[in-house]
């Protein structure tokens, strides 16, 4: 309990110190010889560098050693620093400038490195991993040497070779650490001889090489191995993905739909090709899908498709479709082999070139932040945001604050990244409205009073509330931006609805002149005529200005000489005007017997116009229409001439079943990004598109050799209705799934408990679980396991081993 | 039969009977009476909490009483506030009774009398229940109802009984010679009655360690002698145990300053009387052959065998502290409470719900329902029960009044902090650790959410008919644990390297922190009973860990949410990812489905702008593009990838159109 923490607080403070500390950097255990070698223990792997005493207590090879402690150890291979002393004489500590390294295995001397072998922590992971694995990886010198162990693995087993240019490089480092995983089940072969990389007839000999033998399907022992060389560059992780993607089958026959349909090249971040085949040319076809796989084998992987087991999902020219992880499929007409292979190469280079970048490990690092919320506001932390423009309240002074002015509450807490982004553009409204505003702009940190914030039924972070006097608090339930905070508040400057006395100001109201400043913030007004008597309309049309507080201004009119605004603007009573007085246009919808919800929809409806000017913001109220959009996209503002065209055609009412509207690259810079998903590369502008998200996620263009004039815009859309054109593109009907998987600490737990009783409850274990706390069961020492499980298995080796190798060295400390 | 009938019908009857006003009582009195029910609360004394106007007989309350935690949060302060009972009044936090640390008994007294009387508790004092039994009804409630005899012969009826009278009676010891034996319950506490005195203390819990530390300075020596080993509260995490304030015997035990513990079955042993007055110490097996006088001179003793026994030397005093029972007495046979068990002689019998086994709709409070996490959690204790007794009053609620167990309701994407933010604040989670938890139900097709607030873990597989609420989608369950190896009597609790600080070894954390099960189906009675011992629930279909912190606060983005997130995305095998309004948009036009956070938030046009320092962080973290700048580099790309010059050329000239 708590107790336990705050009498005993500053012990458990100093550990945790200790432990800080040790996780920046291990450290190196220091033993005497004879403690030394009462620690290794059969089996087990250990590094020691014996040195003197009394020699310095840092040097540039101890710097590196303790770097690789954390990589040795994952492989279950301790470290140590032996420090000589006179009164134990060992034969392994030299003359006092001639200190070496030693590789134990159990207590038996494996090899000993001079420490000018091991310059950097790369070099002794290499010298290590090849010392340990002198079975698994052949050191080879000549041609003949190679042909020897080929010729031997026919039939029986692939084998990988890789030519690297020196011993205790990071690459050869990498292939160590391949050979470690896969040593059983390929033979690895490894050489530093560049003439021996030239006579199998390598371009490029200045760079490592890294191939795949597919010696295993060979016969014939006069015949040579099919050789695969790895195109990636030489990094742990790019070998690991080569090997798999080998160990993959090279062609699967698949009958559902692609869009279903994964395998592990997605998962490791390549294309998969689908060769779509139908009966009557199926065996023609797998011949070249299998020529093809070969030829992109380790970039993509080859399906081949029976058209006829699907139901027409496949338009009818299409016989090649490429599927990327996270990306749309891409439908595609082979005209020929050689510019298809062009094609997905291309595509795999430019993925890795965009992703690949980084280290190999982070991108499927799990402690990496995916977040683009939580980063961005993790990194912006240490900024000062002038937050004293706002008040800050406490459960002391929320209600004597909000009774007594009108004021916006912005309720938030401090650990929550959503929270702390829009704090940000809270500020800038404060900022904004510094001097200006009678509405007090305050804040309070549910994190601190969780007990306001539930008084006050706000449940989830952030939310804003409007508190006016008099009036029930108001939610706003706008865009979380500056921008819609600010029209929101400035628009609640005036009580709703307006209340017209006259006839006069019910004219100067609808022409935009009685809140003139107001129409920088909303476009619309809406003026309710009821004769005095209509009393349940007019409470309809007051509950549903609460819906629309702060995003229209809404007015009403209610005298008995409303009549002459009824006969004036055709509008039977009751009826809502809606003035637009920038365009000079008043529209006037019959009321009667609409309900408070039809009555929200009429006024949000109100909002949008004709042919508007997409952005990020008003997007969403444009696809509540449901319709496919009519997108221009332009850079800059769009032509007279396109206006007039379109505008044209919504008057005729021939764009009904569409929403057209433009979109400005300049005020919506993402909409780049859009195009460059929906072409690969910028296309040239203006563009017009239909977009239609709903309804099958297809994009069509319109032909770019055309003008868009109303004739030509009518016939391509008629060819559209036909079908007789071809979407651009299909937009990705995939679901959102978890980015990266989670740790598995079930697993984990199974595996540190063996005797855990999986089979009481079977239904519950899954397949794979099983076999793995099984294998830990029967080996202890994981030094191998399959390579499909490699990072999960990884993470839990890690404290395994450092767990294991700290236990002893533990000891001598405390003694 | 119809002439008893009759006169209980003329007996005064209520929803709910609470015996006992201890804080127990009271805390329940409170929920009643804040729920609008008809209760009455029956208390033998003329005031509240009667227990502590008599003990601890030393008057120093070993529940600690937190003035400063550096936080604001009132909910976060309950975590360290021992001693306050629930309610909505913030003048009834203990804090303005008392500003010590560990306070004294008589604020304690002081407190409930105000607790009580503030809030305007029914509670009849002077009124003594002696005698509880059943009377079969199969209108009532539960079949039954609970008739009380008070003192005076006065009946009362009730549907639901709240027993929350705490535990007693003084556990007494029968050995030849244990007449001699004084009770803590009575003995002086003025140390000046212990000057020179060799005293021999029986029992080893917080009273007995209590009692030492008083008159640890004037005797000869003390010696403490029990079955058990010393079970220290900092190495169990269990505050019953021997608290670090009480334990100066320990250090002069250790440091060999003459005092002394030793292990022996009491019931193997006997006391006799030497010539000078003063006690031995012998086994009853050697009475056997002198029964007639028992005085030390003429009966056989340990050290005549071997000379050097532990406790040759003879006392002045022997005092027992062996700690207190529940009184069965008052309740009838048929009520079934006790069981011939030796554990239920301490504790009546009671489920997990802490209803009685033996009688529907018959509940047990406070201390004495520790039997559900006894040697576990803070269930015995104020600060623990007053979590329990709110349970018991919900399921109350929704078995008899239809009010179904209190949910918030949210979209998916408030899931990760929703289950943060309680595992930052909540008490009771916190207090009553692998006992309550919290409970996530997903609704159908997990875009919704309800959270329901600690719920007894244990009656997991009831919960449906319990709290009224359907767990038919999967559900999450929140509780704090401590390691599961780390703890217990004669363990090194401050081994090297005990903080767990990596995210990926947040399974091994030893301190307390938060662990959530998922499943995807409500367990069975079946599973929870027959569950794998050390597990406070039955295997998951998943398992998370929120890795232990030194200072309590899971609110770290990478260290703590962050695998929180993973871990809940793949249960529900979504993205949970927030996202800027930006991105939304491009989703929005570029793929059919929009991840849940664009779904919630923008498309209900409430997306999150982003602003420009955050969108420098964001390209600078590589998680965000910034598309205005790639305007010249795509141009150039575009050209690189060897476009035909054809659109290029007709770039340029719908530029012009436009000019």
């Amino acid at each position: 309990m708590a107790s336990s923490f705050s009498v005993f607080s500053i012990e458990v403070f100093l550990v945790i110190l200790s432990c800080v500390s040790k996780s920046s950097e291990d450290s190196l255990p220091e033993l005497s010889p004879q403690k030394y070698f009462s620690t290794l223990q059969p089996g087990k792997a250990s590094l020691a560098y014996f040195c003197q005493a009394d020699s310095p207590g840092t040097s540039i090879f101890l710097e590196e050693l303790k770097k690789a402690i954390r990589p040795l150890q994952d492989y279950g291979i301790s470290v140590a620093k032996v420090n000589c002393i006179k009164e134990e004489i060992s034969r392994y500590c030299g003359k006092d400038d001639l200190m070496k390294a030693y590789l134990f295995r159990g207590n038996v001397l494996l090899r000993e490195f001079p420490t000018d072998a091991l310059f950097d922590v790369n070099a002794i992971v290499a010298h290590v991993l090849f010392a340990l694995l002198f079975n698994e990886v052949k050191y080879i010198t000549t041609l003949e040497d190679l042909q020897n162990i080929e010729n031997s693995m026919k039939g029986r087993a692939n084998m990988i070779f890789s030519y690297v240019r020196a011993i205790g490089t990071p690459e050869h480092r990498a292939v160590m650490e391949a050979a470690f995983v896969y040593g059983t089940t390929y033979q690895f072969a490894l050489t530093t001889e560049i003439a021996l990389l030239e006579s199998i007839g390598s371009e490029n000999i200045e760079r490592e090489h890294l191939y795949f033998f597919h010696c295993e399907i060979v016969l014939d022992l006069s015949q040579d191995c099919r050789r695969t060389l790895m195109e990636q560059p030489f990094t742990t992780l790019n070998i690991h993905v080569f090997v798999r993607t080998m160990k993959a089958p090279l062609l699967t026959e698949v009958a559902e739909d692609p869009q279903h349909v994964t395998t592990d090249h997605l998962q490791l971040g390549l294309p998969l090709l689908f060769i779509v085949s139908q009966q009557a040319t199926y065996d023609a076809d797998r011949r070249t899908a299998e020529w093809i796989a070969w030829r992109l084998l380790g970039k993509a992987g080859v399906l081949l498709i029976l058209r006829d087991s699907l139901e027409g999902n496949i338009p009818q020219r299409i016989n090649v479709i490429l599927k990327r992880a996270e990306q749309e499929m891409e439908y595609l007409v082979l005209d020929d082999i050689d510019s298809l292979i062009f094609h997905v190469e291309n595509n795999v280079k430019s993925e890795q070139m965009e992703e690949g970048e980084d280290e190999e490990m982070e991108s499927q690092d799990l402690d990496t932040q995916d977040d683009e919320v939580a980063e961005t506001v993790y990194r912006d932390r240490k900024k000062q945001l002038p937050l004293e423009l706002t008040v800050e309240l406490t459960e002391e002074t929320f209600d004597a604050t909000v009774m007594n002015s009108d004021s916006i509450v912005l309720f938030y807490a401090d650990w929550h990244a959503v929270s702390m982004a829009f704090l940000q553009s809270y500020v800038n409204v404060a900022v904004k409205l510094k001097g200006t505003s009678t509405m007090l702009l305050t804040r309070i940190n549910c994190a601190d009073w969780s007990n306001v914030c539930s008084k006050q039924n706000v449940t989830a972070f952030p939310a804003v509330k409007m508190y006016k006097e008099g009036e029930n608090p108001v939610s706003y339930a706008g865009m979380l931006g500056t921008e819609d905070l600010l029209k929101f508040i400035q628009l609640n400057r005036i009580s709703y609805p307006v209340n017209i006395a006259s006839i006069q100001e019910a004219e100067k109201y609808l022409s935009g002149k009685l809140y003139e400043d107001l129409f920088t913030y909303a476009s619309v007004s809406v003026l309710g005529l009821f004769s005095p008597a209509m009393t349940t309309a007019k409470e309809k049309f007051l509950e549903a200005r609460n819906y629309l507080k702060g995003h229209v201004i809404i007015g009403i009119y209610s005298e008995a000489d409303v009549w002459i605004l009824s006969s004036k603007y055709a509008a039977p009573l009751p009826a809502l005007l809606l003035a637009r007085p920038k365009e000079g246009k008043i529209e006037c919808i019959p009321l009667a017997g609409t309900h408070v919800h039809g009555i929200v929809q009429i006024m949000a409806r109100a909002v949008l116009e004709i042919f508007p000017e997409i952005t990020v913001e008003n997007l969403p109220a444009y696809l509540r229409l449901q319709k496919p959009l009519l997108i221009l996209f332009s850079n800059g503002s769009i032509s007279h001439q396109y206006r007039k065209a379109i505008l044209t055609l919504v008057k005729q009412k021939r764009l009904d079943s569409l929403t057209p509207c433009w979109l400005n690259l300049k005020n919506t810079p993402v909409g780049r990004g859009v195009l460059k998903s929906y072409f690969g590369s910028l296309p040239p502008l203006p563009q017009l598109l239909l977009v239609n998200v709903y309804s099958g996620g297809q994009v069509f263009a319109f032909p770019s050799d055309q003008s868009i004039t109303e004739y030509n815009l009518v016939s391509w859309l008629k060819n559209l209705e036909a079908g007789l054109e071809n979407p651009i593109k299909n937009l990705s009907a995939q679901e959102w799934k978890p980015p990266l998987p989670a740790y598995d600490f079930l697993s984990m737990m199974d595996a540190a408990e063996p005797q855990h009783p999986t089979k009481k409850v079977p239904t519950c274990v899954k397949e794979t679980d099983k076999q793995e706390s099984e294998k830990g069961e029967q080996e202890p020492e994981p030094t191998r396991k399959e390579p499909v499980q490699t990072l999960r298995i990884k993470y839990w080796n890690r404290n395994y081993w450092s767990k294991e190798a700290e236990k002893p060295f533990r000891h001598e400390k405390e003694l | 039969m119809g002439c008893r009938g009759s006169g209980l019908l003329a007996a005064p009857h209520r929803d709910y009977c609470v015996l006992g006003a201890g804080p127990a009582g009271l805390q329940m009195a409170a929920f009643l009476q804040r729920a609008g029910r008809d209760y009455a609360v029956f208390e033998r004394a003329s005031a509240p909490g009667s227990f502590f106007t008599r003990y601890p007989r030393h008057r120093k309350l070993i529940s600690i009483n937190k003035q400063y935690t550096g936080k604001a949060n009132a909910e976060f302060n309950l975590r360290h506030d021992w001693n306050s009972l629930l309610s909505h009044d913030p003048q009834l936090l203990f804090r303005h009774y008392s500003r010590a640390y560990f306070p004294d008994a008589g604020d304690m007294v002081r407190y409930l009398g105000d607790f009580a009387r503030r809030l305007g508790l029914h509670v009849l004092y002077n009124t003594t229940i002696t005698h509880v039994t059943l009377d079969k009804d199969p209108q009532a409630w539960n079949g039954h109802r609970f008739v009380l005899t008070d003192h005076k012969g006065q009946v009362y009826q009730c549907s639901v009984l709240l027993v929350a009278t705490g535990l007693s009676v003084p556990t007494l010891i029968d050995f030849p010679g244990s007449e001699h034996v004084e009770g803590y319950e009575s003995v002086s506490v003025d140390p000046e009655d212990f000057v020179g005195q060799s005293v021999l203390i029986l029992g080893r819990g917080n009273s007995a360690f209590e009692t030492a530390e008083n008159i640890m300075g004037v005797t000869n020596f003390i010696h403490m002698l029990s079955r058990s080993r010393v079970r220290l509260s900092w190495s169990t995490h269990y505050v019953g145990d021997v608290r670090a304030i009480n334990n100066g015997l320990l250090d002069t035990y250790q440091l060999k300053s003459l005092d002394g513990l030793l292990e022996a079955d009491l019931k193997d042993l006997a006391l006799v009387k030497d010539s000078k007055g003063k006690f031995h110490v012998t086994l009853k097996f050697f009475l056997g052959e002198t029964n007639a006088s028992w005085s030390a001179d003429s009966v056989r003793l340990p050290e005549d065998d071997s000379d050097n026994f532990a406790m040759r030397v003879g006392y002045d005093r022997v005092i027992r502290c062996l700690g207190w029972k529940f009184n069965f007495s008052i309740f009838d046979q048929s009520l079934r409470l006790s069981s011939e068990n030796e554990f239920n002689k301490k504790y009546p019998l009671i489920k997990a719900s802490y209803e009685s086994k033996g009688s529907r709709g018959l509940f047990v409070l406070g201390t004495a329902s520790h039997s559900v996490d006894y040697r576990k959690s803070a269930g015995g204790f104020i600060h623990g029960f007053r979590y329990t007794v709110r349970a018991v009053h919900r399921l109350l609620e929704h078995r008899h009044h239809g009010v179904t167990w209190p949910t918030t309701e949210h979209p998916i994407t408030q899931l990760t902090s929703s289950i943060i933010r309680r595992v930052n604040e909540a008490s009771g989670l916190y207090q009553m650790f692998s006992v309550l938890a919290d409970i996530i139900l997903l609704k159908e097709n997990a875009t919704t959410f309800e959270h329901l607030e600690e719920f007894p873990m244990q009656m997991l597989a009831q919960l449906e008919p319990l709290t009224g609420r359907t767990a038919q989608h999967g559900l999450f369950v929140i509780s704090m644990e401590y390691g599961k190896n780390f703890s217990g009597p004669g363990k090194d609790v401050f081994f090297y390297e005990r903080s767990v600080g990596h995210t990926e070894d947040a399974w091994l954390s030893n301190f307390l922190h938060p662990v959530i099960y998922y499943y995807k189906q409500l367990p069975t009675e079946q599973e929870v009973r027959f569950r794998s011992p050390h597990w406070p629930l039955p295997r998951p279909t998943a398992i998370h860990h929120i890795v232990e912190d030194f200072l309590t606060d899971w609110t770290a983005p990478v260290g703590h949410i962050l695998p929180l997130r993973r871990f809940l995305e793949n249960c529900l095998d979504t993205d949970l990812r927030n996202f800027y309004a930006e991105s939304c948009f491009r989703f929005a036009l570029t793929r059919q489905k929009l991840p849940p956070f664009c779904q919630q938030g923008y498309l209900q046009m409430q997306g999150l702008a982003i602003t420009e320092s955050l969108q420098q962080h964001g390209v600078e973290s590589k998680l965000l593009q910034n598309y205005a700048a790639a305007t010249e580099n795509s141009s150039q790309r575009t050209s690189d990838r060897a476009l035909a010059p054809g659109p290029r050329a007709q770039s340029l000239d719908s530029d012009k159109e436009e000019l």
